[in-house]
Order: C-alpha cells, then structure tokens, then sequence
C-alpha cells in the first residue's frame, strides 16, 4: 500500500497493475461476504446448466470491493472514495486471471478545498475488458489534510 | 429525460419516496473483515483501530459495501414475502407491459461514513422515465431510480444510482 498527495496526482499517471488468480473460492467467498445467495455464485451446475455459462461468475457488488481495494491501495488509508460507476461487460471466472489496471483522467481542487482524483480502472482478462470503473476519490491536499474529516457542505463526492 | 407524453400516473411517481425500509439487521464488524479479507484488502483503515481511531474517529466499514447491508437473510422465521431490491424497476416493467430488461449503468456516491452498530434505511426514487426508444435490443424504455441510504441519525450515508432500459424484442 502507497500513500499519494494530491501533488502527486497528475493526468495520465498510472497505478501499478494488480493481478489475481481467481478461483471457485474467490467467487464463492465475494459473494458471501457480500451476502449475495443467488445459486449463480456458488452452485456450478446452475450456472452451466440454467444460466448457460461455463462456471460460476464474480458478483458485482464483490467486483466493487476489489475496485475499491484497487484504488486505496494506490492511495493509502486517507484516500477517502466519492464515487464509483461501473460498466459490466463481461463475467468473470474461476481460472481467469485478472487485472486490474488504472489511469489519472483528472484533477480538481474544489470550493471547499478538497483535492480530488478522477481515475478510469479496468479490468481485463487477457485482452477481454470485463467491467469498467470510473472513481472519483479525495486525496490529501497535503501531509496535514484528512478527507475523512470532511462533511456536510464540505463534502461535494 | 422524463417524457412529455408520460401517462399520469407514472409522472405523479417521479420524484416520490417510495419503499422505504430498515436493515435485517446492524452494520457488524465480522462482515467488515470478512469482505475485506474476500479481496485481500489490507487497508489498516479497517485492520488496526488505532488508524481508525486517527482518521475516522473509530471503525468504519468499506464504503462500496453499502448494498451489503440490505440483502435480506437467506431465511428467516416467518417471512412470507420480501420486496424486491430495486422494486421500483419491477413496477416500471410491469405498467409497461415490458417483458425484458437490462441495466445499463450503475453508480455509487458516498456521503457519511458507515459505522459499526449502524442501523441502515432505504428508499428508492424513481427520478425519470424516457418516452419509447428502440435500441438493438428492442423497443421500450429507459428510466432512473436512485436508492437512497441513511443512517438512524437521518444522515445520508450513500446513493446507487441505476438506469435501466425494459424493452420487448
């Protein structure tokens, strides 16, 4: 885990790649943790068999929290996310390997003075893009600043 | 994007609160580390309570697992019938007459931190319907509904905001 200042945020910056061997056991365990019991996340013969897919799938609320882990792995714990919206392309399965790549598209210092990064991150499985994630995360303005100390009017995600 | 030639009763729910709810139960700790352990998440954010302690006065939970806290249990004694999450997206399907659906977009915006001990509410507001379009999929229409989430205290804690499209081919 790293830990950015908003000087170190500029457009076009990119975050180290994360790669993950998914198996049954990630699949099932994101969507129990996510309290998700729908059979296609756990039960192989409902994905082939009723679905028609070739195994069980990552849910989407799972995906979310590995984007998360994602991008406060690039900001470190006072990285504070304002928003998340995906784009599903595609499933993703035990036996793929997937990565998570990402790219600064912008910045912005708000009224308020909270320091923002706008982020695009992807994940692929071999060239395939499966889900899209454009972030909006504060970051901190300096080594003082705590965007978690943020609310109400001072908090515009 | 609300169409003009919206039927009055769909225009009359634009904007309306509708299936408010309370959370099967509080926001707890072993969920916490359970998601984040699921996608080896080391923030000491959610390891170490003295980095809590620092930055958000005390634990908090990831913020992307807002939706978590309202999935109904698998069982529960007595249930008979739940709604649905996202009921306002049945609704628009069914006054339409619409047999198929996808949703196209989907987004997350978070306010107040989420808290141990919390006890969560919902809502979902149906912010717009568009008048009828043809995609590649068919013919049908697109709409907006926002589930809004707060904590005991009132305090908006987050918004999903999703667009569906409900067609017939």
């Amino acid at each position: 885990m790293t830990e950015v200042l908003f000087d170190d945020v500029k457009d076009g910056v990119e975050l180290e790649p994360l790669s993950y061997d998914v198996t049954s056991t990630t699949v099932v365990l994101g969507a129990l943790a996510t309290r998700d019991w729908r059979p296609q996340h756990h039960d192989y013969h409902f994905a082939t068999e009723r679905n028609g897919v070739r195994d069980i799938f990552l849910n989407a609320p799972n995906q979310a929290a590995w984007f998360e882990r994602y991008v406060t792995d690039w900001t470190g714990p006072r990285g504070r996310l304002g928003r998340m919206r995906f784009r599903m392309r595609g499933s993703v399965f035990p036996g793929d390997t997937m990565v998570f790549t990402g790219v600064v598209t912008g910045t912005e210092v708000d009224d308020t003075g909270c320091a923002w990064a706008e982020l695009d991150v992807t994940l692929k499985v071999g060239d395939d893009v499966k889900t899209t994630c454009q972030v909006r995360v504060a970051v901190p303005a300096n080594s003082d600043d705590n965007p978690w100390s943020r609310r109400g009017d001072r908090w515009n995600p | 994007m609300s169409g003009a030639g919206l039927p009055a009763d769909v225009a009359e729910l634009v904007g309306k609160v509708q299936y408010e709810e309370t959370a099967d139960f509080p926001v707890e700790r072993g969920y916490i580390w359970t998601s984040v352990s699921s996608v080896e998440n080391g923030n000491p954010l959610f390891w170490d309570d003295a980095v809590a302690d620092e930055l958000t006065d005390g634990p908090i939970a990831p913020p992307s697992m807002l939706s978590t806290w309202f999935r109904p249990h698998h069982w529960a004694p007595g249930r008979t019938k739940q709604a649905l999450p996202l009921q306002v997206h049945f609704d628009m399907k069914d006054r339409f007459g619409l047999p198929e659906a996808v949703m196209s977009d989907n987004s997350m915006t978070f306010y107040e931190p989420v808290r141990p001990g919390d006890v969560l509410s919902t809502r979902q507001v149906l912010r717009s319907v568009s008048d009828e379009k043809t995609t590649k999929l068919g013919t049908g229409r697109f709409w907006d509904i926002d589930v809004e989430y707060r904590n005991q205290n009132g305090d908006l804690v987050g918004v999903e905001s999703w667009t569906g499209f409900g067609y017939r081919r």
